[in-house]
């Protein structure tokens, strides 16, 4: 058993730490939450051909560095540390590990792209009714000659006012939550007959409804792979965020440590509360959990697709738990200014909360987990 | 004992419910539905509806404009504005300086400021936080010296509720720097358009602006203006606070938040069933819907002490706990509900432009109103020092 990192993994991480460190102040943050766009889309460049940290994941003939699961999860963790708003998870990890996955022409394509940083992907696989259930699809996509027209609703598409392409889930055929007939396509994000309405996040993302009105796409843009590639694809999604949220129980801990320590009443710092100190103890073994449930479910990643789902699951139902508790007890421990948008605290609570329910619930996961693994 | 309604509390609540069918206002219902920002006019306009009935204050005694309403009226009038969504009437003035001012006021105190407390003449806050002293009030150095008939007030409160409205603010100062704690401090009222009063907003999560900084600098306030003796308002602070905690427990509002869980959890589907048939989401329901009843019960046992002629004391503490634990719990499970439209965030969205909600009202709101709770085990004394105050004052530790 080796849990260590390679030379290149640690290079990668302090690479990225170094860069954001520099770039993702609370106040730099702030001013690209506030801008016109919501980011400042120089970061995405540099962390993309300027540092080369996009190229991690993938294959080297096609410029990547021959990397996976382990190197998202290290950017992701570094990037929770910050709660950057770049679009790792749906660019590279729902995007990137698609195209992977499914191969052929148009990921020899696409891929070169992405680690140029021209291509940033949205993942479009919620519809308003489906909630987790990733088969609950409305949207069609009707064949067409050689190729697809889409029609339909997707909903809360992170990232797609950034994106220049959406990964989207669609029907072939088939009827409401039935598995059979789902497939994934890979759009033009400008394609005719796509339009938007874009909106802020509460953890400060935009995010997007996306409706499609007959949109004809070739019949390259299909991802071969049903939904059972959909599934690989948001479990690698939701050990990423989980990785993420690694970063943010750690740094939601430092900050409390260090709010207590300076915070008096009573005449003496608040950590020196018996019950306080209880409490960030407690704190602490919630996010080592968290870290180990993440390495878990990064390990198990390529395991046969029962054993992935399964564990994919135990890791969100155990990640969701702990990072509310480590959120809000940072909140009830910091007092009424962890309530504000004055202090980074808040801020991290907000995406902390987000990552709660993203990609399923602690109960949509427990139930996923004893469905797969508990015989009746 | 009995807890059974009589004919004439039947006929009471029938009375109220057709009172507010026929009287809420229609515009301030309708920014409620659309999840719109309140203004200081909306809120006044419940309470002036209020005040002209003679219903404002129920809590008063009736030689200074109470109701005269028994316990079992006030609970079912309680019940009553919950069940109808009536908006919570703003408790500076009602419930908090009103009783310290008829509890020790003088009679000019009581003559001039309870009239305008009950018509909504004066918009009240409490300055009473301070950034060096939340959990420990005590320690506040806010300081008033006295200078012929006047204090002359320095310092700076924080956390004071809107502010930004305020007429009047009930404040905490230090009246005597070389006295012990508690037993140096002054209750003053303060006119909010005094000069060197500045005031500051703090944003809070959701975005909303509900509290505020306020900075005193020189400002001058006539001694006529202190209620209760010098160096005695800790009495007075005291007193309300054992009075706050009693309403801070929430019960009706949080028995109409487990109705509307219930009622969107039934129509919400999860899959092929409602998200009120998924087994886990209901159990989480009826968990919260139960300590709702054992702190329902808690609460009438404390209002029944006080009928008897009680003060509400330090169990005051429990209600406190477990209201605010639970008022956080109804936002956990709305957001629980909301799913993926938790996440889409409108600022003021319907205040004066016409964006629709994102998915359903309900939802956009719900993780504004998940941060926003989590103030309540926070405020009016953190459940920390609530727990402090039980183990000292109940158990004696």
């Amino acid at each position: 058993m080796d849990l260590s990192t390679t030379e290149t993994q640690t290079m990668l991480r302090d690479t990225l730490a170094r860069f954001l460190a520099d770039t993702y102040t609370f106040d730099a943050r702030q001013k690209m939450l506030a801008s016109p766009e919501g980011r400042d889309p120089g970061i995405w460049r540099a962390l993309s051909s300027e540092l080369g940290l996009t190229c991690a994941p993938f294959a080297e003939e096609l410029g990547g560095m021959g990397g996976g699961a382990i190197e998202n999860q290290i950017m992701m963790e570094e990037l929770g540390k910050v709660i950057a708003i770049e679009p790792w998870v749906q660019t590279i990890v729902a995007g990137g590990g698609a195209l992977k996955a499914a191969g052929g022409p148009l990921a020899e394509a696409t891929i070169p792209a992405i680690i140029a940083g021209d291509c940033v992907i949205a993942f479009a696989y919620a519809e308003p009714q489906g909630r987790y259930n990733l088969a609950d699809i409305g949207t069609t996509a009707k064949q067409d000659g050689a190729g697809y027209v889409l029609n339909g609703h997707k909903g809360v598409v992170y990232a797609a006012p950034w994106a220049t392409h959406l990964l989207v889930t669609a029907r072939t055929g088939g009827s409401r939550r039935e598995r059979e007939g789902v497939e994934l396509f890979l759009v033009d994000a400008k394609a005719a007959g796509i339009s938007r309405r874009d909106y802020p996040t509460v953890d400060g993302f935009r995010a997007s409804e996306v409706y499609f009105e007959n949109v004809a796409i070739p019949g390259e843009a299909l991802l071969s792979g049903g939904i059972d590639l959909i599934e690989r694809v948001v479990d690698e999604c939701t050990v990423a965020i989980c990785a993420e949220a690694t970063g943010i129980g750690r740094a939601m801990l430092a900050q409390t440590q260090d709010y207590a320590g300076q915070r008096k009443q009573f005449g003496q710092p608040i950590s020196k509360f018996q019950v306080l100190q209880h409490r960030m103890a407690d704190m602490l073994v919630e996010a080592e959990q968290i870290a180990s449930m993440a390495l878990m479910g990064t390990l198990r990643l390529d395991e046969p697709a029962a054993a992935r789902k399964a564990a994919a699951s135990m890791v969100k139902a155990k990640v969701a738990r702990s990072i509310k508790f480590i959120g809000q007890n940072a909140i009830q421990t910091h007092g009424g200014i962890g309530i504000t948008v004055e202090l980074a605290i808040g801020h991290y609570f907000k995406r902390a909360t987000m990552i709660e329910n993203q990609f399923g619930s602690a109960d949509y996961h427990l139930e996923r987990f004893e469905a797969l693994t508990y015989a009746a | 004992m009995n807890l059974d309604f009589s004919a004439e509390d039947l006929a009471f609540r029938d009375e109220v419910r057709t009172f507010i069918a026929e009287n809420y206002p229609a515009e301030l219902r309708g920014k409620q539905d659309e999840g719109d920002e309140l203004s200081k006019e909306d809120f006044l306009s419940w309470h002036k509806v209020l005040a002209k009935k003679g219903w404002v204050a129920p809590a008063w005694p009736v030689e200074y404009g109470g109701t005269g309403w028994s316990q079992t009226q006030r609970y079912i009038w309680s019940e009553e504005t919950a069940r109808a969504d009536c908006i919570r009437l703003m408790p500076f003035g009602l419930a908090m300086v009103g009783p310290v001012i008829y509890a020790f006021g003088t009679p000019e105190q009581k003559a001039h400021f309870l009239p305008r407390i009950l018509s909504g003449e004066d918009w009240w806050c409490q300055g009473y936080s301070e950034p060096g002293a939340g959990s420990d009030l005590a320690s506040l150095r806010t300081k008033a010296v006295r200078d012929g008939d006047d204090y002359v007030v320095n310092g700076q409160k924080t956390w004071t509720t809107m502010a930004q409205h305020a007429d009047w603010g009930f404040f905490l100062v230090r009246t005597d720097p070389d006295a012990k704690m508690q037993e140096g401090i002054s209750f003053l009222l303060i006119d909010m358009k005094s000069p060197g009063i500045q005031v500051r907003p703090i944003i809070t999560l959701g975005g909303e602006h509900e509290v505020n900084e306020v900075f005193l600098d020189n400002v001058r306030v006539p001694v006529a203006n202190r209620v209760y003796e010098e160096n005695k308002g800790w009495t007075c602070a005291k007193f309300l606070l054992a009075h706050e905690r009693v309403g801070i427990a929430g019960v009706a509002s949080s028995k109409r938040g487990v109705e509307k869980i219930k009622a969107i959890a039934a129509t919400e589907m999860d899959g092929d069933r409602s998200l009120l048939a998924n087994p886990f989401f209901k159990r989480k329901v009826a968990e919260l819907e139960i300590d709702l009843a054992a702190l329902e019960y808690t609460e009438l046992r404390t209002l029944a002490g006080m009928a008897a002629g009680n003060n509400p004391g330090p169990e005051s503490s429990v209600l406190k706990i477990k209201g605010s634990e639970i008022q956080q719990r109804l936002t956990e499970l709305t957001l629980e509900m909301a799913g993926h439209y938790g996440a889409p965030y409108f600022r003021g969205f319907g205040a004066g432009d016409n964006e629709h909600p994102i998915g359903q009202e309900w939802a956009n709101r719900a993780a504004p109103t998940y941060f926003n709770a989590r103030k309540t085990t926070i405020y009016g004394g953190s459940n920390e020092i609530q727990r402090n105050v039980i183990a000292k004052m109940v158990l004696g530790l």
